[in-house]
């Protein structure tokens, strides 16, 4: 079975809306496709995500797995976004290991 | 979520001037099987009816699967006889305690999860249609525990101290709460167990304060409520 993975820049993440962008990483996902996005999703927009998920959650889809960096904050402590999410079908996607400066995803397809 | 977000400053500017809760709504978070209805129950009966039960704990994911309030909770370890392994090690607890009283609402949430699968539930011996029902039902629950962060005022993340704290729905949640400049308090649960590392959970979060406990044993709750009634104030 092959996995297809979709690396997103931050220019064409940026260029979404909040929701438009969200919809884009599900459909992704539930089209069986591991999405790795440069520049990351925020917190909040990794809440509102889980949140759409679970909307669509059925017999054929479980889910999702998610894993990223945390932000950094910067210049007088005002955040910015996370650097990089990875977010995959939680049916192929059974473990995420995560570790200072190193994500690693176990895919198993079958 | 910028409306979330302007509201939670909002909030927080009406507390810092004349408007300060009397009653902080606290929500009891984590992920499923963290222990959270356990917490919830201990602060029950320990505070108010030792016969009163927030809700039940089984070792079944997603037991909880509405969120729960229970209002007029009132901390008042001046009071209260807290269980306490070793009361009489630490000298500044007694001038804590003096002034530790707070009133609140606990609401117990739904786990928090990116994943739902029916499937889990039939390895606990449900039947498929009862798996089912539970499943759509937990995604519900995940639902509803996320839209009550909005009216939070404070947050106990509930952690497994058996389990890798390091999960990407106890990281989202948290930066959630820094988002919103809520105060968080971790507690590091199941401290009883052989394999239990609340360090780990320390070491993950070094940013926050995380009270390892147990809330089944009742051991270090006496920390947790100091705790609560200093941050949640």
């Amino acid at each position: 079975m092959e996995i297809k993975m979709d690396l997103i820049s931050e220019d064409r993440i940026n260029s979404m809306g909040s929701m438009e962008k969200l919809r884009f990483v599900l459909e992704g996902v539930k089209s069986g496709n591991i999405m790795v996005l440069e520049g990351g999703l925020t917190s909040e927009e990794q809440m509102s995500l889980i949140e759409l998920t679970m909307t669509e959650v059925d017999e054929d889809f479980p889910g999702i797995e998610m894993s990223g960096y945390p932000s950094k904050k910067g210049f007088l402590n005002m955040r910015r976004k996370a650097r990089l999410t990875v977010i995959g079908p939680a049916k192929i996607m059974r473990t995420m290991k995560k570790e200072k400066g190193l994500i690693s995803a176990i895919i198993s397809a079958f | 979520m910028k409306s979330r977000k302007r509201k939670g400053i909002l909030a927080r500017l009406l507390r810092l001037l004349a408007f300060r809760k009397r009653t902080a709504k606290i929500g009891l978070y984590g992920p499923p099987n963290a222990g959270k209805t356990t917490l919830a129950n201990r602060i029950i009966h320990t505070f108010v009816d030792e016969n009163e039960d927030m809700g039940v704990s089984t070792d079944v994911p997603h037991e909880t699967r509405r969120a729960v309030r229970r209002g007029g909770i009132i901390i008042d370890l001046k009071s209260k006889s807290v269980q306490n392994p070793n009361p009489h090690s630490n000298p500044d607890s007694m001038l804590k305690r003096e002034r530790a009283k707070l009133k609140l609402d606990v609401v117990d949430t739904p786990g928090l999860a990116t994943k739902i699968d029916f499937h889990e539930f039939m390895a606990y011996g449900l039947e498929e249609e009862e798996a089912k029902r539970r499943a759509k039902e937990a995604t519900e629950g995940v639902i509803e525990a996320i839209k009550w962060l909005d009216d939070i005022d404070g947050v106990v993340l509930v952690m497994d101290s058996t389990e890798d704290p390091y999960t990407q729905t106890n990281i989202v949640l948290i930066g959630n709460m820094e988002a919103r400049d809520t105060p968080v308090i971790i507690a590091a649960n199941k401290m009883d167990l052989s394999d239990a590392a609340p360090q780990r959970i320390i070491n993950a979060f070094p940013q926050h304060s995380v009270i390892p406990v147990s809330a089944l044993k009742g051991e270090n709750m006496e920390k947790l409520y100091e705790e609560m009634t200093r941050r949640f104030r």
